[in-house]
């Protein structure tokens, strides 16, 4: 059971937006990683993505498995060919000024094996349609997490996008001892 | 126009940096963009032909899908 949090690195998106959120050189000192976000995205559909890419590039056969409800009908699905975590996002046509949260879970980050990541997410918006979901990923990589990269994109035609102002990423080491 | 950017947080010096994406990248990002959009569009003719299978089937039975329904509850 993890009894420290510490931030490592917070990131707040300024006014001119931005492709990505960028972790690099994460020390492999701690237990685990949990990563916090609020997030929008400008481009113009309702509900948005996120994907946490390991280490840069990560090989495209990344596991996501989904539970997702949107508060009249829930679903489970996967997807094999991933090439990151996946995380509920919004966009710029969902309530003005409402952002989405979230977090990713990665525990022994710094271990040699495969990683398990797990990222419950919910968008913010307060119209007649939003969405939750817990994933759970399994992502081949077996070297150390030493660099975390989150992208955000449409839920709808799948393409990607850019962090809205004020958009927040907050990393934090765990230590469980 | 200027290219996009994105942020790096160097996590060790705490350093954050906003750079701006190479032409390469930003045209990675927009052929990525092509092949969702050319995904999409696949997933969703498969969807539209499944649709419309089922419907051709639930025609052939002479049933409605509350009816289909009802028999597999």
């Amino acid at each position: 059971m993890a009894n420290t949090f510490e931030l490592i690195a917070a990131v707040t998106v300024g006014a001119g937006g931005a492709s990505s959120i960028d972790f690099t050189s994460i020390p492999s000192t701690y237990t685990d990683l949990c990563l916090k976000v609020s997030t929008r995205a400008t481009g113009s559909f309702p509900q948005g993505f996120m994907i946490l890419r390991i280490n840069g590039t990560t090989p495209g056969n990344v596991v996501n498995r989904y539970l997702t409800g949107n508060g009249s009908s829930a679903s489970s699905s996967v997807i094999s060919n991933a090439d990151g975590s996946a995380a509920q996002s919004q966009g710029a046509t969902s309530t003005a000024s409402t952002f989405s949260n979230g977090e990713w879970y990665i525990p022994n980050y710094a271990g040699s094996t495969a990683k398990s990541i797990s990222s419950d997410s919910v968008s913010e918006t307060n119209g007649t349609t939003i969405k939750a979901s817990m994933i759970a990923t399994l992502s081949p990589a077996t070297t150390a997490v030493s660099s975390l990269t989150i992208v955000i994109g449409d839920d709808g035609s799948g393409s990607l996008s850019n962090f809205a102002q004020y958009s927040t990423a907050y990393l934090y080491g765990v230590k469980n001892a | 126009m200027p290219n996009p950017t994105r942020i790096e947080i160097n996590c060790e010096t705490g350093v954050e940096s906003i750079i701006e994406l190479t032409d390469a990248e930003v045209a990675e990002l927009t052929y990525q963009a092509e092949l969702a959009a050319e995904k999409k569009a696949e997933e969703d003719a498969a969807a539209a032909a499944l649709e419309a299978k089922k419907l051709e089937v639930l025609e052939k039975l002479g049933l409605t899908a509350d009816e289909v329904a009802a028999l597999l509850a």
